[in-house]
């Protein structure tokens, strides 16, 4: 019987097998073997042999030779990292405070729950890119932001060259808006799982709104803060689609890249075969997700309520 | 107001004692009426506490309501101006004086749309990669997931950790190599090749394997039994009872697969190069936004809005098979 189940579970299971063989696990050893390979080119499957020197470059530590001349490639330290530090900083506590505040809210009336509830989700369900194209238009140079804002017509927040920081600003904005909805779905369905008598205890000893909120809702939340917040700061590392959606492009400028994000510089290396370059970035993004990911459990030991 | 602790708690001498017993129809009539208590905190009477708290609790709820309505207003504000763009002439988009109602309602502009915006091809492409993949992930979802919920082999758990674990890799790691890996397969020559390199590799899908594990766990033990009794195979027995009562997560996954492959965008970008292999984001995306500079936002968004729409309305008819997916993820256990 026992045997007989094995393999048959196995049949079952290779669909999964094989599919996850090919598409995750070979690739995830065959990405860090690339990552070590010297002038790597995937069309031929050639390389110059074992090098470190992908990493220094992706870095901007190694030069590459140009006609004698040693040029050093900053794009990804010097713009693409900062830019991915700034909106994994900005985005994520911004909109989990704003999604944390909305859930609450929401948990807390009675009329109109299901509508508000709906609205808020809607995000989730409309095209990244789409939406980017709608924010386009509104952060145009005569578009809705300046108009309500008051601004001068035309200042450039996206295009034309504009200043990298207002780009970005634009950016974390649409970005807080789509992230939204997930976020407030799985607060509402932590907070509705929470025990009343948690909020009649604190009624009794008259714990005010705000005192109840920090001592009672946030502490038996926080299974729900961890998982959002690791979840959203590996996405928030990731950002490329927001980036195509709302500029189309890696810069406010054509031929710029001020707008540039880790995997942005990742996808570009396949376009330009130079993926050897690529697959070192993309190992390094690994790395700071799993640092990140680490220190988050880490904290959370002591924080977090199970 | 003064208290007689004593006279309250009733404290008396002994000598006092008999007298009380005397005296007893005398504090029978005391005139319990013209008495309060009055007891005090931070200078409010209970009465007076009862109503500033009634108060306080209409001022956070009015507030609370703002704040949602304020909020409701931004979240829904981009999908309006997406749709009075799309209905706007070019001059009236890019006037300083913006307007919040189209001036004229330029309907041709979405005529215009269909002309030049190869939406029928999108569409066609965008729902043959999103079915395909989407029912080879049910099949594989429903093997995996019975396998891991139902029977018993070596390597369960390692397997099952291991496909978890998976889950905090970035794909960023992945994608290098399966676009090698696809071009190996010479999948990205032609068009039935370049489908197969946007389907093959999605279907599968660790979360939604898990998802489907665990509501095949909670199928009681009982009816596996009593089919066996009836002499029924695993086959039969998945196909007959685990998957129908598991409906809904089932119908949870295909819409959020569906979903998925009609926003996915990064992927089939790099593998569909040419026009018709497109599926609708990367249409989109590329479509009216570099023609001689300005780009055309009124076709744009008139295109938007063909992409989003049916976005909605599949989100309005399943509301809560998406909601309940996507909201399985936050609950522990």
């Amino acid at each position: 019987m026992e045997k007989k189940n094995n393999w048959k579970a196995w049949l079952y299971l290779a669909p999964v097998v094989i599919l996850t063989g090919v598409f995750i696990f070979y690739p995830l050893i065959n990405t860090i073997g690339i990552a070590f390979l010297k002038n790597y080119n995937y069309l031929t499957g050639t390389s110059d042999g074992f090098t470190l020197d992908n990493f220094g470059y992706v870095l901007g530590i190694t030069p590459r030779m140009y006609m004698g001349i040693p040029l050093y490639y900053k794009d990804v330290i010097q713009i693409a990292v900062p830019n991915t530090l700034l909106i994994v900083f900005v985005t994520v506590p911004l909109s989990i405070i704003i999604s944390l505040l909305i859930a609450v809210g929401l948990n807390s009336i009675k009329w109109f729950k299901k509508i508000l509830q709906t609205i808020f989700f809607i995000p989730y369900v409309t095209n990244a890119i789409a939406v980017g194209m709608v924010f386009a238009v509104i952060f145009d140079g005569f578009g809705l932001w300046n108009y309500l804002f008051g601004i001068a017509m035309p200042t450039y927040w996206i295009d034309m060259g504009a200043d990298p920081s207002k780009a970005m600003f634009a950016l974390c904005v649409y970005i807080i808006w789509h992230s939204l909805p997930y976020k407030i779905l799985i607060f509402l369905s932590g907070l509705q799982n929470i025990d009343k008598q948690y909020y009649d205890a604190a009624k009794i000893d008259s714990a005010g709104r705000f005192k109840t909120f920090a001592n009672v809702t946030v502490p038996l939340l926080s299974p729900q803060i961890l998982y959002i917040m690791i979840t959203s700061f590996i996405g928030a590392f990731k950002e490329y689609s927001s980036v195509m959606g709302l500029l189309g492009r890696s810069g406010t400028a054509p031929g710029n890249n001020n707008m540039y994000t880790i995997v942005f510089y990742i996808y570009d290396s396949i376009a330009v075969n130079k993926v050897h370059q690529g697959a070192a970035a993309a190992v390094l993004l690994f790395i700071i997700i799993l640092a990140f990911t680490g220190i988050q459990f880490w904290v959370s030991k002591k924080r977090v309520h199970y | 107001m003064k208290f007689d602790l004593r006279k309250m708690l009733n404290l008396k001498s002994s000598s006092e004692r008999a007298d009380a017993r005397r005296e007893r129809p005398q504090y029978k009539s005391i005139d319990t009426k013209s008495m309060t208590l009055v007891l005090k905190e931070g200078g409010l009477t209970a009465v007076q506490m009862e109503t500033l708290q009634k108060i306080m609790k209409v001022i956070s709820m009015v507030l609370i309501y703002a704040f949602l309505a304020v909020m409701a207003v931004i979240i829904l504000l981009p999908f309006y101006w997406m749709i009075i763009t799309s209905l706007k002439t070019n001059t009236e988009i890019r006037a300083s004086q913006q307007t919040f109602w189209p001036e004229v309602v330029m309907w041709s502009n979405y005529v215009d749309v269909f002309d030049r915006f190869d939406f029928a091809t999108y569409l066609v492409n965008t729902l043959v990669v999103g079915i395909l993949s989407t029912i080879g992930t049910l099949f594989t979802t429903i093997f995996a997931a019975f396998a891991f919920a139902r029977l018993q082999f070596k390597g369960k758990n390692f397997l099952f950790t291991l496909l978890l674990a998976t889950m905090m890799i970035p794909g960023e790691m992945m994608v290098i190599t399966n676009y090698i890996t696809v071009a190996n397969f010479g999948w990205l020559k032609d068009q039935t090749g370049v489908f197969a390199a946007m389907i093959v590799p999605f279907w599968i899908s660790v979360f939604y394997i898990y998802l489907l594990r665990q509501n095949f766990l909670q199928i009681p033990n009982e009816l596996y039994l009593a089919s066996k009794v009836d002499g029924k195979t695993d086959w039969n027995y998945l196909w007959k009872v685990m998957v129908p009562l598991s409906m809904p997560t089932l119908i949870s996954i295909f819409i959020l697969k569906l979903m998925g492959a009609w926003n996915s965008f990064v992927w089939p970008n790099l593998v569909a190069d040419k026009q018709e292999y497109r599926l609708i984001t990367n249409g989109l995306r590329s479509s009216f936004s570099t023609t001689a500079g300005e780009p055309e936002y009124a076709l744009q968004m008139a295109a938007t809005v063909l992409v989003t729409v049916p976005l909605l309305l599949l989100f309005i008819f399943f509301r809560k098979y998406i909601m309940k997916g996507v909201g399985r993820a936050g609950i522990k256990g």
